[in-house]
Protein backbone atom coordinates (compact mmCIF):
# COMPACT_ATOMS: atom_id res chain seq x y z
CA UNK A 1 0.00 0.00 0.00
CA UNK A 2 1.70 3.08 -0.89
CA UNK A 3 0.34 5.15 2.09
CA UNK A 4 2.43 3.06 4.60
CA UNK A 5 5.41 2.78 2.15
CA UNK A 6 6.71 5.91 4.50
CA UNK A 7 6.40 3.93 7.65
CA UNK A 8 8.56 0.66 6.10
CA UNK A 9 12.08 2.34 6.81
CA UNK A 10 10.91 3.04 10.66
CA UNK A 11 12.65 0.75 13.03
CA UNK A 12 10.52 0.76 15.94
CA UNK A 13 10.39 -2.04 18.08
CA UNK A 14 6.69 -1.99 19.01
CA UNK A 15 5.71 -3.08 22.70
CA UNK A 16 4.22 -6.61 23.25
CA UNK A 17 1.25 -6.41 25.52
CA UNK A 18 0.54 -9.32 27.88
CA UNK A 19 -3.88 -9.85 28.14
CA UNK A 20 -3.27 -8.13 31.78
CA UNK A 21 -3.02 -5.22 29.85
CA UNK A 22 -5.89 -5.57 27.55
CA UNK A 23 -8.36 -3.00 27.94
CA UNK A 24 -10.68 -0.35 25.49
CA UNK A 25 -8.74 1.29 22.84
CA UNK A 26 -5.34 -0.72 23.35
CA UNK A 27 -3.73 -1.43 19.73
CA UNK A 28 -2.69 -4.48 18.80
CA UNK A 29 -1.58 -6.22 15.40
CA UNK A 30 -3.67 -9.33 14.72
CA UNK A 31 -3.21 -11.03 11.11
CA UNK A 32 -1.01 -8.19 10.27
CA UNK A 33 -3.43 -5.66 10.67
CA UNK A 34 -3.47 -2.92 13.36
CA UNK A 35 -6.72 -2.96 15.43
CA UNK A 36 -8.24 -1.61 18.54
CA UNK A 37 -9.55 -3.33 21.21
CA UNK A 38 -13.47 -2.37 21.87
CA UNK A 39 -13.83 -4.62 24.81
CA UNK A 40 -12.23 -7.33 26.47
CA UNK A 41 -13.99 -10.02 28.63
CA UNK A 42 -12.31 -12.23 31.53
CA UNK A 43 -13.49 -15.78 31.43
CA UNK A 44 -13.07 -18.46 33.97
CA UNK A 45 -14.62 -21.29 35.30
CA UNK A 46 -13.68 -21.23 39.58
CA UNK A 47 -11.53 -24.67 38.86
CA UNK A 48 -10.04 -24.04 35.65
CA UNK A 49 -7.91 -22.31 32.64
CA UNK A 50 -8.20 -18.77 32.46
CA UNK A 51 -9.41 -16.87 29.01
CA UNK A 52 -9.84 -13.31 27.64
CA UNK A 53 -12.56 -12.70 25.21
CA UNK A 54 -12.27 -9.70 23.42
CA UNK A 55 -14.15 -7.46 20.59
CA UNK A 56 -11.21 -5.78 18.31
CA UNK A 57 -12.17 -3.49 15.41
CA UNK A 58 -9.45 -3.98 12.42
CA UNK A 59 -8.61 -0.60 12.06
CA UNK A 60 -8.26 -1.19 7.98
CA UNK A 61 -11.46 -2.58 7.12
CA UNK A 62 -13.72 -1.29 10.16
CA UNK A 63 -14.73 -3.99 10.69
CA UNK A 64 -15.67 -5.92 14.23
CA UNK A 65 -14.15 -9.41 15.05
CA UNK A 66 -14.22 -11.25 17.97
CA UNK A 67 -11.41 -13.36 19.67
CA UNK A 68 -10.54 -15.51 22.49
CA UNK A 69 -6.90 -15.97 23.77
CA UNK A 70 -5.40 -18.03 26.91
CA UNK A 71 -4.79 -15.39 29.96
CA UNK A 72 -1.37 -14.61 30.18
CA UNK A 73 -0.89 -14.84 26.09
CA UNK A 74 0.91 -11.92 24.74
CA UNK A 75 0.29 -10.07 21.40
CA UNK A 76 2.17 -7.73 19.13
CA UNK A 77 1.51 -3.98 19.64
CA UNK A 78 0.14 -2.10 17.29
CA UNK A 79 2.21 1.98 16.62
CA UNK A 80 -0.87 3.40 15.84
CA UNK A 81 -1.99 7.12 17.58
CA UNK A 82 -4.14 10.19 16.10
CA UNK A 83 -3.33 12.96 16.06
CA UNK A 84 -4.72 16.57 14.69
CA UNK A 85 -3.84 17.95 10.88
CA UNK A 86 -4.77 20.23 8.81
CA UNK A 87 -5.75 18.96 5.33
CA UNK A 88 -3.92 21.18 2.46
CA UNK A 89 -4.90 19.83 -0.83
CA UNK A 90 -5.76 17.04 -3.20
CA UNK A 91 -3.84 16.10 -6.54
CA UNK A 92 -7.16 13.53 -7.23
CA UNK A 93 -5.09 10.38 -6.09
CA UNK A 94 -3.72 11.26 -2.46
CA UNK A 95 -5.37 13.82 -0.10
CA UNK A 96 -2.10 15.86 1.91
CA UNK A 97 -2.07 17.06 5.28
CA UNK A 98 0.26 18.73 7.74
CA UNK A 99 1.28 19.15 11.10
CA UNK A 100 0.71 22.52 12.25
CA UNK A 101 3.46 22.17 14.72
CA UNK A 102 6.10 20.57 12.45
CA UNK A 103 4.83 21.52 9.37
CA UNK A 104 5.46 17.81 8.50
CA UNK A 105 3.32 16.44 5.78
CA UNK A 106 1.04 13.12 5.24
CA UNK A 107 -0.98 11.86 2.55
CA UNK A 108 -3.75 9.86 2.93
CA UNK A 109 -5.43 7.47 0.23
CA UNK A 110 -8.98 7.19 -0.78
CA UNK A 111 -9.89 4.56 1.52
CA UNK A 112 -8.48 6.04 4.51
CA UNK A 113 -10.15 9.20 4.05
CA UNK A 114 -13.53 6.81 3.29
CA UNK A 115 -16.75 8.90 4.24
CA UNK A 116 -14.54 12.10 4.98
CA UNK A 117 -13.70 12.88 1.51
CA UNK A 118 -17.13 14.69 1.34
CA UNK A 119 -16.59 17.23 4.06
CA UNK A 120 -13.23 17.86 3.14
CA UNK A 121 -12.41 21.96 2.82
CA UNK A 122 -9.06 23.26 2.76
CA UNK A 123 -7.38 24.27 5.83
CA UNK A 124 -9.89 22.53 8.30
CA UNK A 125 -8.28 20.86 10.64
CA UNK A 126 -8.97 16.94 10.69
CA UNK A 127 -8.25 14.12 13.31
CA UNK A 128 -5.94 11.33 11.49
CA UNK A 129 -4.93 8.19 12.81
CA UNK A 130 -1.58 7.21 12.13
CA UNK A 131 -0.17 3.04 11.97
CA UNK A 132 3.37 3.71 11.51
CA UNK A 133 3.19 7.01 10.52
CA UNK A 134 0.83 6.68 7.71
CA UNK A 135 -2.85 7.89 7.82
CA UNK A 136 -5.27 4.49 7.97
CA UNK A 137 -8.37 6.61 9.26
CA UNK A 138 -9.08 10.27 8.55
CA UNK A 139 -11.67 11.90 10.45
CA UNK A 140 -13.71 15.56 9.37
CA UNK A 141 -14.14 18.01 11.90
CA UNK A 142 -17.85 17.33 13.94
CA UNK A 143 -18.99 20.67 12.49
CA UNK A 144 -18.34 22.14 8.94
CA UNK A 145 -19.08 25.25 7.33
CA UNK A 146 -19.80 24.87 3.44
CA UNK A 147 -21.31 26.79 0.87
CA UNK A 148 -24.27 25.50 -0.45
CA UNK A 149 -23.55 25.71 -4.52
CA UNK A 150 -26.91 24.32 -5.34
CA UNK A 151 -30.52 23.79 -4.11
CA UNK A 152 -33.95 24.18 -4.92
CA UNK A 153 -34.88 28.54 -4.60
CA UNK A 154 -37.89 27.26 -3.22
CA UNK A 155 -40.82 29.44 -2.27
CA UNK A 156 -39.20 32.33 -0.17
CA UNK A 157 -41.34 33.23 2.54
CA UNK A 158 -42.32 29.93 3.77
CA UNK A 159 -40.58 29.39 7.05
CA UNK A 160 -42.46 26.61 8.44
CA UNK A 161 -39.51 24.42 7.63
CA UNK A 162 -41.72 21.74 8.08
CA UNK A 163 -39.99 19.38 4.90
CA UNK A 164 -36.95 21.23 3.81
CA UNK A 165 -34.90 20.44 0.53
CA UNK A 166 -31.72 18.69 -0.36
CA UNK A 167 -29.04 21.07 -1.01
CA UNK A 168 -25.29 20.37 -2.63
CA UNK A 169 -22.46 21.21 -1.26
CA UNK A 170 -19.29 22.83 -2.71
CA UNK A 171 -17.19 19.67 -1.61
CA UNK A 172 -20.40 17.53 -3.10
CA UNK A 173 -21.93 16.62 -0.31
CA UNK A 174 -25.76 16.78 -0.11
CA UNK A 175 -27.97 17.64 3.40
CA UNK A 176 -31.49 18.07 3.71
CA UNK A 177 -31.80 22.23 4.45
CA UNK A 178 -34.58 24.32 5.53
CA UNK A 179 -36.43 25.99 2.95
CA UNK A 180 -35.55 29.51 3.70
CA UNK A 181 -31.50 28.60 2.74
CA UNK A 182 -30.11 29.82 -0.58
CA UNK A 183 -27.23 29.26 -2.80
CA UNK A 184 -24.18 31.01 -1.86
CA UNK A 185 -24.94 31.13 1.54
CA UNK A 186 -22.77 29.10 3.98
CA UNK A 187 -24.14 26.94 6.68
CA UNK A 188 -22.80 24.67 9.21
CA UNK A 189 -23.26 21.33 9.38
CA UNK A 190 -22.87 17.57 11.88
CA UNK A 191 -20.51 15.68 10.04
CA UNK A 192 -21.34 12.60 12.38
CA UNK A 193 -25.27 13.16 11.20
CA UNK A 194 -24.57 14.49 8.08
CA UNK A 195 -27.34 16.90 9.24
CA UNK A 196 -27.66 21.17 9.18
CA UNK A 197 -27.60 22.49 12.02
CA UNK A 198 -28.06 26.09 11.32
CA UNK A 199 -26.98 28.63 8.74
CA UNK A 200 -23.13 30.61 9.19
CA UNK A 201 -22.53 33.78 10.77
CA UNK A 202 -21.36 35.86 8.31
CA UNK A 203 -18.06 37.57 9.33
CA UNK B 1 -10.50 7.34 37.97
CA UNK B 2 -9.83 10.22 40.20
CA UNK B 3 -10.42 10.28 44.04
CA UNK B 4 -13.19 13.11 43.59
CA UNK B 5 -15.27 10.24 42.40
CA UNK B 6 -13.68 6.96 43.15
CA UNK B 7 -14.25 7.92 47.23
CA UNK B 8 -17.78 7.12 46.31
CA UNK B 9 -19.19 3.31 46.22
CA UNK B 10 -19.65 1.19 43.39
CA UNK B 11 -23.17 -0.35 44.17
CA UNK B 12 -26.15 1.91 45.45
CA UNK B 13 -27.22 1.91 48.32
CA UNK B 14 -30.37 0.36 47.42
CA UNK B 15 -28.30 -2.69 46.21
CA UNK B 16 -26.30 -2.31 49.80
CA UNK B 17 -29.74 -3.17 51.33
CA UNK B 18 -30.59 -6.14 49.13
CA UNK B 19 -26.75 -7.72 50.08
CA UNK B 20 -27.59 -7.43 53.93
CA UNK B 21 -30.93 -8.67 53.27
CA UNK B 22 -29.54 -11.64 51.12
CA UNK B 23 -27.20 -12.40 54.51
CA UNK B 24 -29.76 -11.91 56.66
CA UNK B 25 -31.72 -14.55 54.82
CA UNK B 26 -28.98 -16.71 54.64
CA UNK B 27 -28.15 -16.69 58.32
CA UNK B 28 -31.82 -17.84 58.91
CA UNK B 29 -32.13 -20.14 56.49
CA UNK B 30 -29.19 -21.97 58.11
CA UNK B 31 -30.54 -21.70 61.92
CA UNK B 32 -34.01 -23.06 60.74
CA UNK B 33 -31.98 -25.97 59.55
CA UNK B 34 -29.36 -26.41 62.95
CA UNK B 35 -26.40 -25.30 60.68
CA UNK B 36 -23.89 -24.05 63.14
CA UNK B 37 -22.19 -20.87 61.89
CA UNK B 38 -18.33 -21.04 61.83
CA UNK B 39 -15.30 -18.56 61.20
CA UNK B 40 -11.55 -19.66 60.25
CA UNK B 41 -8.46 -18.14 59.61
CA UNK B 42 -8.26 -15.82 56.66
CA UNK B 43 -4.19 -16.31 56.66
CA UNK B 44 -2.67 -19.82 56.79
CA UNK B 45 1.23 -20.95 56.29
CA UNK B 46 -0.43 -23.64 53.98
CA UNK B 47 -2.13 -23.11 50.26
CA UNK B 48 -4.15 -24.11 47.35
CA UNK B 49 -1.71 -26.60 45.40
CA UNK B 50 -4.50 -25.95 42.72
CA UNK B 51 -3.01 -24.84 39.57
CA UNK B 52 -5.43 -22.43 38.54
CA UNK B 53 -5.96 -20.81 41.09
CA UNK B 54 -3.62 -18.35 42.67
CA UNK B 55 -3.16 -17.41 46.23
CA UNK B 56 -2.30 -13.71 47.62
CA UNK B 57 0.59 -13.95 50.28
CA UNK B 58 1.24 -12.08 53.19
CA UNK B 59 3.65 -11.73 56.16
CA UNK B 60 3.78 -12.35 59.30
CA UNK B 61 6.97 -10.89 61.46
CA UNK B 62 6.84 -11.02 65.11
CA UNK B 63 6.44 -13.55 68.56
CA UNK B 64 6.14 -16.98 67.45
CA UNK B 65 8.13 -16.18 64.15
CA UNK B 66 11.26 -13.67 64.60
CA UNK B 67 12.69 -13.95 61.24
CA UNK B 68 8.90 -13.57 59.15
CA UNK B 69 6.63 -16.15 58.00
CA UNK B 70 5.01 -15.99 54.75
CA UNK B 71 1.07 -16.65 55.10
CA UNK B 72 -1.18 -17.44 52.32
CA UNK B 73 -4.52 -16.03 52.19
CA UNK B 74 -7.22 -18.07 52.00
CA UNK B 75 -9.21 -18.92 48.03
CA UNK B 76 -11.56 -20.91 49.71
CA UNK B 77 -12.41 -21.84 53.52
CA UNK B 78 -12.18 -25.60 52.74
CA UNK B 79 -9.36 -27.24 54.59
CA UNK B 80 -10.72 -25.52 58.07
CA UNK B 81 -13.70 -26.13 57.91
CA UNK B 82 -12.93 -30.06 56.81
CA UNK B 83 -10.39 -29.72 59.71
CA UNK B 84 -13.90 -28.81 62.25
CA UNK B 85 -15.91 -31.56 60.49
CA UNK B 86 -13.27 -34.19 61.44
CA UNK B 87 -13.11 -32.64 65.11
CA UNK B 88 -17.14 -33.85 65.59
CA UNK B 89 -18.68 -29.80 64.39
CA UNK B 90 -21.54 -31.25 62.78
CA UNK B 91 -23.18 -29.61 59.88
CA UNK B 92 -21.10 -26.00 59.63
CA UNK B 93 -21.75 -23.07 57.29
CA UNK B 94 -19.18 -20.06 57.03
CA UNK B 95 -19.93 -16.64 54.93
CA UNK B 96 -16.36 -14.98 54.38
CA UNK B 97 -14.26 -12.86 51.88
CA UNK B 98 -11.72 -15.03 50.08
CA UNK B 99 -8.85 -13.96 48.07
CA UNK B 100 -7.63 -14.89 44.34
CA UNK B 101 -4.74 -13.49 42.17
CA UNK B 102 -5.40 -13.12 39.00
CA UNK B 103 -9.05 -12.46 38.79
CA UNK B 104 -10.45 -9.32 37.69
CA UNK B 105 -13.52 -8.77 35.09
CA UNK B 106 -17.63 -8.43 35.09
CA UNK B 107 -18.12 -11.36 37.10
CA UNK B 108 -14.07 -11.43 38.54
CA UNK B 109 -12.87 -9.32 42.11
CA UNK B 110 -9.97 -10.25 43.66
CA UNK B 111 -11.57 -10.25 46.77
CA UNK B 112 -15.39 -12.04 46.76
CA UNK B 113 -17.71 -13.42 49.31
CA UNK B 114 -18.52 -16.90 49.53
CA UNK B 115 -20.82 -18.80 51.61
CA UNK B 116 -19.57 -22.24 52.04
CA UNK B 117 -21.29 -24.84 53.98
CA UNK B 118 -20.94 -28.73 55.22
CA UNK B 119 -23.41 -31.08 55.31
CA UNK B 120 -21.89 -35.02 57.41
CA UNK B 121 -24.11 -38.04 55.84
CA UNK B 122 -25.32 -35.98 52.46
CA UNK B 123 -24.28 -37.12 49.21
CA UNK B 124 -24.04 -34.48 46.37
CA UNK B 125 -27.44 -35.00 44.96
CA UNK B 126 -28.94 -34.59 48.80
CA UNK B 127 -26.61 -31.18 48.88
CA UNK B 128 -27.82 -30.06 45.52
CA UNK B 129 -31.50 -30.52 46.32
CA UNK B 130 -30.59 -28.10 49.78
CA UNK B 131 -28.80 -25.44 47.73
CA UNK B 132 -32.16 -25.30 45.36
CA UNK B 133 -33.96 -24.78 48.37
CA UNK B 134 -31.83 -21.83 49.70
CA UNK B 135 -31.53 -20.42 46.36
CA UNK B 136 -35.33 -20.32 46.15
CA UNK B 137 -35.70 -19.19 49.54
CA UNK B 138 -33.33 -16.33 48.37
CA UNK B 139 -34.64 -15.20 45.09
CA UNK B 140 -37.56 -13.11 43.95
CA UNK B 141 -39.27 -15.61 41.81
CA UNK B 142 -39.54 -19.32 42.51
CA UNK B 143 -37.00 -21.14 39.97
CA UNK B 144 -37.80 -24.87 38.12
CA UNK B 145 -34.59 -27.15 38.70
CA UNK B 146 -32.90 -28.84 36.20
CA UNK B 147 -30.35 -31.49 36.70
CA UNK B 148 -27.83 -32.26 34.12
CA UNK B 149 -24.71 -34.57 33.50
CA UNK B 150 -21.51 -32.85 32.47
CA UNK B 151 -21.65 -35.42 29.36
CA UNK B 152 -25.08 -34.46 28.57
CA UNK B 153 -24.50 -30.84 27.69
CA UNK B 154 -21.88 -31.76 25.78
CA UNK B 155 -23.77 -33.89 23.72
CA UNK B 156 -26.74 -31.81 23.34
CA UNK B 157 -24.56 -28.67 21.98
CA UNK B 158 -21.79 -30.14 20.59
CA UNK B 159 -21.94 -33.74 19.87
CA UNK B 160 -19.35 -34.67 21.93
CA UNK B 161 -18.48 -37.07 24.79
CA UNK B 162 -16.14 -34.99 27.04
CA UNK B 163 -15.05 -38.19 28.38
CA UNK B 164 -13.55 -39.65 25.67
CA UNK B 165 -12.79 -36.70 23.09
CA UNK B 166 -9.04 -36.10 22.38
CA UNK B 167 -6.65 -32.97 22.12
CA UNK B 168 -7.54 -33.07 18.38
CA UNK B 169 -10.85 -33.73 18.45
CA UNK B 170 -11.33 -30.82 21.01
CA UNK B 171 -9.18 -28.68 19.03
CA UNK B 172 -11.53 -29.45 15.88
CA UNK B 173 -14.82 -29.10 17.30
CA UNK B 174 -13.78 -25.60 18.93
CA UNK B 175 -12.18 -24.19 15.69
CA UNK B 176 -16.37 -25.65 13.56
CA UNK B 177 -18.57 -23.68 16.53
CA UNK B 178 -16.16 -21.71 15.76
CA UNK B 179 -14.81 -19.79 18.67
CA UNK B 180 -12.69 -17.36 17.17
CA UNK B 181 -9.01 -17.29 17.64
CA UNK B 182 -9.37 -21.15 19.06
CA UNK B 183 -7.07 -22.16 15.49
CA UNK B 184 -3.99 -20.16 17.29
CA UNK B 185 -4.51 -21.12 20.92
CA UNK B 186 -2.13 -23.30 22.60
CA UNK B 187 -3.65 -25.51 25.15
CA UNK B 188 -2.14 -28.73 26.29
CA UNK B 189 -4.32 -30.13 28.49
CA UNK B 190 -8.01 -31.49 27.45
CA UNK B 191 -9.02 -29.92 30.36
CA UNK B 192 -8.52 -26.36 29.13
CA UNK B 193 -10.18 -27.08 25.22
CA UNK B 194 -13.12 -28.13 27.70
CA UNK B 195 -12.89 -25.19 29.70
CA UNK B 196 -12.85 -23.43 26.23
CA UNK B 197 -15.99 -25.11 24.78
CA UNK B 198 -17.77 -24.92 28.70
CA UNK B 199 -17.33 -21.14 28.92
CA UNK B 200 -17.85 -19.91 25.46
CA UNK B 201 -20.62 -22.12 24.31
CA UNK B 202 -22.47 -23.91 26.62
CA UNK B 203 -22.46 -21.92 29.79
CA UNK B 204 -24.36 -19.32 28.25
CA UNK B 205 -27.27 -21.32 27.80
CA UNK B 206 -27.23 -22.71 31.38
CA UNK B 207 -29.89 -21.87 33.58
CA UNK B 208 -32.03 -19.51 31.66
CA UNK B 209 -34.68 -19.20 33.83
CA UNK B 210 -34.71 -21.74 35.50
CA UNK B 211 -31.87 -23.04 38.28
CA UNK B 212 -28.99 -25.37 36.40
CA UNK B 213 -27.11 -28.36 37.85
CA UNK B 214 -24.14 -29.71 36.22
CA UNK B 215 -22.95 -32.93 38.05
CA UNK B 216 -20.67 -35.98 36.94
CA UNK B 217 -17.55 -33.69 35.86
CA UNK B 218 -14.72 -35.47 34.06
CA UNK B 219 -12.39 -37.33 37.05
CA UNK B 220 -9.11 -34.96 35.90
CA UNK B 221 -11.06 -32.29 37.01
CA UNK B 222 -12.58 -33.99 40.83
CA UNK B 223 -10.84 -30.87 42.82
CA UNK B 224 -11.66 -32.00 46.12
CA UNK B 225 -14.47 -34.71 45.02
CA UNK B 226 -14.93 -38.76 45.76
CA UNK B 227 -14.16 -40.82 41.98
CA UNK B 228 -16.47 -42.90 41.26
CA UNK B 229 -14.62 -45.97 39.99
CA UNK B 230 -16.96 -46.25 36.62
CA UNK B 231 -15.92 -46.20 33.34
CA UNK B 232 -15.15 -43.64 32.25
CA UNK B 233 -14.03 -42.90 35.64
CA UNK B 234 -16.66 -39.81 37.29
CA UNK B 235 -16.02 -37.26 39.59
CA UNK B 236 -19.17 -36.59 42.23
CA UNK B 237 -18.44 -32.68 41.62
CA UNK B 238 -21.50 -30.40 40.62
CA UNK B 239 -21.99 -26.88 39.53
CA UNK B 240 -24.95 -24.69 39.82
CA UNK B 241 -25.77 -21.91 37.12
CA UNK B 242 -28.43 -18.55 37.00
CA UNK B 243 -28.46 -17.33 33.46
CA UNK B 244 -25.26 -18.46 32.37
CA UNK B 245 -23.46 -17.50 35.47
CA UNK B 246 -21.65 -20.39 37.42
CA UNK B 247 -22.87 -19.53 41.10
CA UNK B 248 -21.76 -22.58 42.80
CA UNK B 249 -19.72 -25.68 43.00
CA UNK B 250 -20.16 -28.57 45.14
CA UNK B 251 -18.46 -32.14 46.17
CA UNK B 252 -19.31 -35.34 47.36
CA UNK B 253 -16.00 -34.46 49.31
CA UNK B 254 -12.98 -36.51 49.39
CA UNK B 255 -12.14 -38.11 52.95
CA UNK B 256 -9.37 -40.49 52.01
CA UNK B 257 -6.00 -38.82 53.17
CA UNK B 258 -3.79 -40.82 50.62
CA UNK B 259 -5.94 -39.70 47.73
CA UNK B 260 -5.86 -36.39 48.92
CA UNK B 261 -1.62 -36.07 49.22
CA UNK B 262 -1.60 -37.80 45.64
CA UNK B 263 -3.88 -35.14 44.18
CA UNK B 264 -1.59 -32.19 46.19
CA UNK B 265 1.67 -34.19 44.78
CA UNK B 266 0.04 -34.41 41.49
CA UNK B 267 -1.40 -30.54 41.53
CA UNK B 268 2.19 -29.76 42.64
CA UNK B 269 3.80 -31.11 39.54
CA UNK B 270 1.69 -29.58 37.08
CA UNK B 271 2.69 -26.34 38.99
CA UNK B 272 6.26 -27.22 37.90
CA UNK B 273 5.13 -28.25 34.05
CA UNK B 274 3.37 -24.94 33.83
CA UNK B 275 6.25 -22.78 35.86
CA UNK B 276 4.16 -21.58 38.42
CA UNK B 277 5.50 -21.56 42.23
CA UNK B 278 5.04 -24.66 44.62
CA UNK B 279 2.24 -24.69 46.99
CA UNK B 280 3.30 -25.84 50.95
CA UNK B 281 0.57 -28.78 51.04
CA UNK B 282 -2.15 -28.43 53.94
CA UNK B 283 -0.59 -30.84 56.27
CA UNK B 284 -3.07 -29.67 58.91
CA UNK B 285 -5.92 -31.26 56.26
CA UNK B 286 -4.01 -34.22 55.44
CA UNK B 287 -4.11 -35.15 59.51
CA UNK B 288 -7.43 -34.38 60.03
CA UNK B 289 -8.48 -36.86 56.85
CA UNK B 290 -5.99 -39.41 58.42
CA UNK B 291 -8.10 -39.08 62.12
CA UNK B 292 -11.29 -39.33 60.02
CA UNK B 293 -13.33 -36.67 58.23
CA UNK B 294 -16.99 -38.40 58.05
CA UNK B 295 -18.58 -38.81 55.18
CA UNK B 296 -20.38 -35.46 53.75
CA UNK B 297 -20.51 -33.12 51.22
CA UNK B 298 -20.01 -29.36 50.85
CA UNK B 299 -20.18 -26.43 48.56
CA UNK B 300 -18.93 -22.80 48.39
CA UNK B 301 -21.62 -20.19 46.75
CA UNK B 302 -20.46 -17.10 45.34
CA UNK B 303 -22.70 -14.12 47.31
CA UNK B 304 -21.73 -11.40 44.98
CA UNK B 305 -22.85 -13.35 41.64
CA UNK B 306 -26.06 -14.55 43.42
CA UNK B 307 -26.75 -10.70 44.49
CA UNK B 308 -26.27 -10.34 40.73
CA UNK B 309 -28.90 -12.38 39.91
CA UNK B 310 -31.43 -11.06 42.52
CA UNK B 311 -30.86 -6.99 41.91
CA UNK B 312 -30.14 -7.57 37.97
CA UNK B 313 -26.71 -6.41 37.83
CA UNK B 314 -24.45 -7.15 34.82
CA UNK B 315 -21.15 -5.97 36.54
CA UNK B 316 -19.82 -7.66 40.00
CA UNK B 317 -18.39 -3.64 41.27
CA UNK B 318 -22.35 -3.04 41.20
CA UNK B 319 -23.06 -5.26 43.94
CA UNK B 320 -19.53 -4.37 46.01
CA UNK B 321 -19.64 -1.40 48.43
CA UNK B 322 -16.23 -0.82 46.44
CA UNK B 323 -14.76 -2.96 43.61
CA UNK B 324 -11.65 -3.03 42.87
CA UNK B 325 -10.33 -0.18 41.22
CA UNK B 326 -12.16 1.51 44.29
CA UNK B 327 -10.14 -0.29 46.92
Amino acid sequence: MMAAAIGMFREDVMASYSTNEFKGGLKIMMDGDPCSIIENEFVKPGKGQAFNRVKIRNLMTGRVLEKTFKSGESVEGADVHETEMQYLYTDGEFWYFMDPETFEQVSADAKALGDAVKWLKEQDVCTLTLWNGSPIIVEPPKFVVLNVTDTDPGLKGDTSGSGGKPATLETGAVVRVPLFVQIGEAIKVDTRSAEYVSRAKED
Amino acid sequence: MKATESWRPSASLETLRARAGLLTGVREFFQRRGVMEVETPVCSRFGVTDPAIESFTTRYAGPAAPPGRTLYLHTSPEFPMKRLLAAGAGPIYQICKVFRGGELGAKHNPEFTLLEWYRPGFDHHRLMDEVAELVNSLMPHQLEVEKLTYAEVFRQALQLDPHTATLAELRRCAREVPIPGAAELELVQADAWLDLLLTHVIEPQLGRARMTFLYEYPASQAALARIIPSSPPLAERFELYLAGVEIANGFNELTDAQEQRNRFEQENSERSEQSLAQIDMDLHLLAALEAGLPACAGVALGIDRLLMQITQKACIEEVLSFGFERA
